[in-house]
C-alpha cells in the first residue's frame, strides 16, 4: 500500500509543471515519509502556508497513504536562481 | 452510513472555532507538551517555548474524530497543525521557516498585544 518515490514525483510534476524537483523517501523504503524540494513558477505571488496547500493538494491521494511530508523548499524559479547563487558565493567565501 | 464520512460536523465546527479562538496561541499536536509523541510535534513545542508565549495543546491522538475533522477544518493534511490569533499559521515546515526568518517572533508580538 506504500507510496513511491516516482508516484509523488509524477503527482507533483503533473499538477505543478516544477522546473526543479527532489523528492526524497526518508522512510527507509517504506513509502511512508517523504522530503520534498520544488521550484514552480506557479508559486509566484502565493505565501509559504499557500506553497504548501498546493503541494498537498497536488498530493491529495498519496496523502492518504503517506504519514510525514516535509517540504523543505517551494520557491520560485527566481528565489531558486538567487538561492544557488548565494550559496555559491558563500562556498567560494 | 455516509455519517462517517463527514468528521467535521457542525458541532465539531463550532467547538473548534471556539477552541482557537479562546486562546492566543494553540497547537493540535500528536502527545502533549509535556510529552511529544512525533518528533514534528517535538519541534513545534520546542520553538513556542523557545518564544516565551504561552500556548495550549491539544492531543489528537486521544480523539480520533478530533483529528479528522481538524484536517477538514484546517484544511491541512497533516499534524502538529499551530492556529495564531484564531488563524491557521502552518505545520512543522512552516513553523520552523517562519522561526529562522523571524516572522513568527513578529506575529506571535502582535498576536499577545492585540
Amino acid at each position: 500500500m506504500g507510496v513511491t518515490k516516482e508516484d509523488v514525483e509524477s503527482a507533483l510534476t503533473s499538477k505543478l509543471n516544477p522546473s526543479h524537483l527532489e523528492v526524497i523517501d526518508t522512510s527507509g523504503g517504506c513509502g511512508a515519509s517523504f522530503t520534498v524540494e520544488i521550484v514552480s513558477e506557479q508559486f509566484e505571488g502565493k505565501r509559504l502556508l499557500e506553497r504548501h496547500r498546493m503541494v498537498n493538494a497536488a498530493l491529495t491521494e498519496e496523502m492518504k497513504n503517506i504519514h510525514a511530508l516535509s517540504i523543505k523548499k517551494s520557491v520560485t524559479p527566481e528565489q531558486w536562481k538567487q538561492q544557488q547563487e548565494s550559496e555559491k558565493s558563500q562556498s567560494a567565501a | 452510513s455516509t455519517r462517517c464520512l463527514a468528521a467535521l460536523t457542525p458541532e465539531l465546527r463550532t467547538t473548534l472555532d471556539k477552541v482557537v479562538t479562546s486562546h492566543k496561541v494553540v497547537l493540535f499536536m500528536k502527545g502533549t507538551k509535556e510529552f511529544p509523541q512525533c518528533g514534528f510535534s517535538n519541534t513545534v513545542v520546542q520553538i513556542l517555548k523557545s518564544q516565551n508565549v504561552p500556548f495550549e495543546t491539544i492531543n489528537i491522538l486521544d480523539n480520533e474524530m478530533l483529528r479528522q475533522g481538524l484536517k477538514e477544518y484546517s484544511n491541512w493534511p497533516t499534524f502538529p497543525q499551530l492556529y495564531i490569533d484564531g488563524e491557521f499559521f502552518g505545520g512543522c515546515d512552516i513553523t520552523v521557516e517562519a522561526y529562522k526568518n523571524g516572522q513568527l517572533q513578529e506575529l506571535l508580538e502582535k498576536a499577545l498585544c492585540s
